[in-house]
């Protein structure tokens, strides 16, 4: 491919992501001149339908959005209008909200990692092909997968958009019995965690270094789920309720997802290698000697690794869910009653893509005035078109098959859900 | 003899949250028997496979709010034998059918800060608004063992077993006691069965992301709701939810709104 002037790398819609956006990147020699990954998920209005609704129905309205990590939307939007009312949801009722994320990021984590992502490690199609030759993976695998969703079955009332949570807590508190039924199933994901994990960690990874800005919640007690002071790996830390002073959210024209920079700076990374990375010290420590032994510490800056981090993450939520249920003690209510004021109400949360960040004011009558949510792949476009643009002396040596092959697989690193972002992918390179 | 050839299946995605077509790859015992059984030839969020069809069966996900998905639809029930749509936003339009009742434009100045960007239809359709469907399977989400059931119904030529009653009747069923009676409002009894009355086992009044039965009484369960002490308000809020195109729920929610405006 050498000695050609210009060209075209293009894939119109990109597998394996959840969601619609096609790339285009076109190489003058070694360099891209130019990188769009467009979304062109129809637009669904959300901010906009929210004025005037109820403040109660904000979690169950805005979990549509995604039907992967409907927790998180559940979960934003809770945290804003508690805020907004101010209520304060405190142990046992939190410690349920964890568990119910624990299982959202075991669901999510091993969704991509074992049906989405490993089939590019291993040259697979799908993970149904893999199987016919990694069987036993993909049972572990789907394993994981069905005990996460054995969590959110429970403690939400179903697998996708659970109906079970609400402003102040959840509708009815679970018995220790139906948590206590959960533990063996559990436990035995904590280690099938850890040897996934030393398996994948056998995989040809890619050897690439990126500069990032890491983004991610930072809790001084815990890994973060729902709480936190806002923070970077470039000394950015606030309360979250300063969020629109330090970022701000861009149209592009060939694009219906909205995208994200941190004001003054430029493209910044959320989701598993920012939290990684910024909160490694809030891994339970057997869980950080799993990483170590993985061979997988802070700093971690090639995305391809982001595979790995994810594992981490399933084995730290396994963990903590075990942990939870073990020191269980039901709540006296099961939520805690909100009295209506008007104001504005700030949440965010660590949803399993990155920080998910929502805004509401509301009028005397806990109606919504207004509305503003910003997902975690409309932040990290940014940064998956840079990864692209440093990809590009790679992409330039490699036969069109193969160049389009691993530019789908740089945009698969960020699990990208782009039901959410427009609240997604088709690869064209142009070569000049 | 020539082995018989696997049935070809598509799965199709339009405006949605992908949560239909992820109840696929959560039927995480049986995936890899679906696998065996049958040719997963197009699946986007699954599979980098990319076949042309013609398919068997295709599962639509996704409501009609474009010109181009408009388009998209026709070209997918050409290529397709059978064609079941999945969930709320194919069978009623969604959530995003909210904009039918309101203007689209105002919208989208309020979402993006270039609206002239955006293409977009005024309103949220149906799939069957556009293109024949041999079968709607409804929900938000579709129950996954009732998508097995579908399925596996259409491939072996056979009606899908798939209950037309009541939420209501799901939930005296399950023994619960009735939400209503505690002055909780509650969409069971006009709501299509599917999710075993999750709502009221967890202690709250059904929202109908089910969407309607046939012929629901919407008249007789507004009553009550007003009886007990709902507003016009809170009733409009109550049917346009998920299902707010659905012509039941939109014939009710219309009906109160005119009230309201006509101060009755």
């Amino acid at each position: 491919m050498r000695g050609e002037k210009t060209r075209t790398i293009q894939v119109d819609y990109l597998a394996r992501v959840e969601g619609e956006a096609s790339l285009t990147i076109r190489l003058e020699g070694d360099a891209a001149t130019a990188v769009r990954l467009a979304i062109f998920e129809p637009p669904r209005f959300f901010e906009a339908f929210l004025r005037g609704r109820s403040f109660m129905e904000a979690p169950d309205i805005t979990s549509r959005i995604c039907g992967i990590c409907p927790v998180a939307y559940l979960m934003s939007a809770c945290h804003a209008m508690e805020d907004a009312l101010g209520l304060r949801v405190a142990d046992p009722l939190r410690a349920l909200r964890r568990l119910l994320y624990c299982g959202e990021w075991i669901e999510s984590h091993a969704l991509h990692v074992f049906l989405l992502h490993t089939p590019d490690f291993l040259g697979f199609p799908d993970a149904m092909s893999m199987a016919k030759k990694h069987g036993e993976w993909v049972k572990r695998g789907l394993r994981i997968k069905k005990a996460g969703n054995s969590l959110l079955s429970l403690m939400g009332g179903r697998e996708i958009h659970p109906i079970n949570v609400r402003v102040g807590g959840f509708y009815r508190a679970p018995a220790r019995g139906e948590l206590e039924a959960l533990l063996p199933e559990l436990r035995w994901g904590r280690d099938a965690a850890a040897e996934c994990l030393e398996w994948m960690s056998r995989f040809d990874f890619p050897d690439v270094e990126r500069d990032y800005e890491f983004v991610a919640l930072r809790h001084p007690d815990e890994y973060p789920f729902c709480e936190g002071r806002l923070v970077s790996s470039r000394g950015l830390d606030i309360d979250i309720r300063d969020y629109d002073g330090h970022f701000v959210e861009e149209q592009a024209p060939y694009s219906t997802a909205l995208r994200s920079r941190i004001r003054g700076r430029g493209a910044y990374l959320c989701g598993p290698l920012a939290r990684f990375d910024l909160n490694f010290e809030q891994l339970f420590p057997e869980v950080q000697d799993l990483a170590r032994r993985a061979g997988v510490a802070p700093p971690c800056r090639n995305p391809f690794r982001m595979l790995l981090v994810r594992m981490v993450e399933i084995a730290q939520a396994f963990t903590e869910a075990v942990r939870i249920i073990e020191s269980y003690v039901a709540p006296e209510a099961p939520f805690v009653e909100a009295s209506v004021r008007a104001g504005t109400g700030f949440g965010g949360t660590e949803a399993p893509r990155g920080f998910l960040y929502h805004r509401y004011t509301l009028d005397e009558t806990g109606a919504i005035v207004g509305a503003n949510i910003v997902p975690p792949t409309s932040q990290n476009q940014l940064a998956i078109e840079e990864d692209l643009r440093e990809l590009a002396p790679v992409l330039a040596n490699l036969s069109h098959v193969e160049a389009t092959h691993r530019a789908e697989l740089a945009v698969r690193n960020y699990d990208p859900c782009i039901s959410c972002s427009t609240h997604f992918l088709t690869l064209n390179v142009e070569r000049t | 003899m020539a082995r018989r050839r696997r049935p070809r299946l598509a799965v199709w995605k339009f405006a949605s949250c992908d949560g239909c077509q992820l109840s696929v790859l959560d039927l995480e015992d049986e995936l890899l028997d679906i696998a065996r059984g049958l040719e997963i030839a197009y699946f986007k969020e699954a599979t980098s496979t990319d076949e042309p069809g013609p398919f068997d069966l295709s599962l639509v996900e996704g409501s009609i709010t474009t010109s181009h998905d408009a388009e998209r639809i026709r070209e997918v029930r050409e290529r397709s034998r059978a064609l079941v749509t999945i969930g709320a936003c194919a069978t009623a339009g969604g959530i995003q059918a909210l904009r039918n009742f309101k203007d689209v434009r105002e919208f989208a100045s309020v979402v993006y800060a270039s609206p002239e960007y955006i293409e977009t239809l005024a309103t949220s359709t149906a799939i069957a608004d556009h293109v024949r469907v041999d079968f709607e399977l409804q929900g938000c989400p579709v129950n996954k063992v009732q998508l097995l059931e579908v399925i596996s119904a259409f491939l072996n030529g056979r009606k899908p077993n798939v209950a037309s009653h009541s939420v209501c009747v799901e939930c005296k069923l399950r023994g619960n006691v009735c939400v209503m009676v505690t002055g909780t409002p509650c969409l069971g009894p006009i709501t299509h069965a599917g999710c075993g009355a999750l709502c009221p086992t967890y202690q709250r009044g059904c929202y109908g992301c089910f969407g309607p039965m046939e012929a629901p009484n919407t008249a007789s369960l507004v009553r009550a709701f007003r009886h007990a002490g709902s507003s016009r308000v809170d009733v409009v809020r109550v049917l346009r939810t998920f299902n707010a195109n659905a012509p039941a729920f939109r014939r009710e929610s219309e009906a109160q709104e005119k009230g309201e405006e006509e101060g009755k």
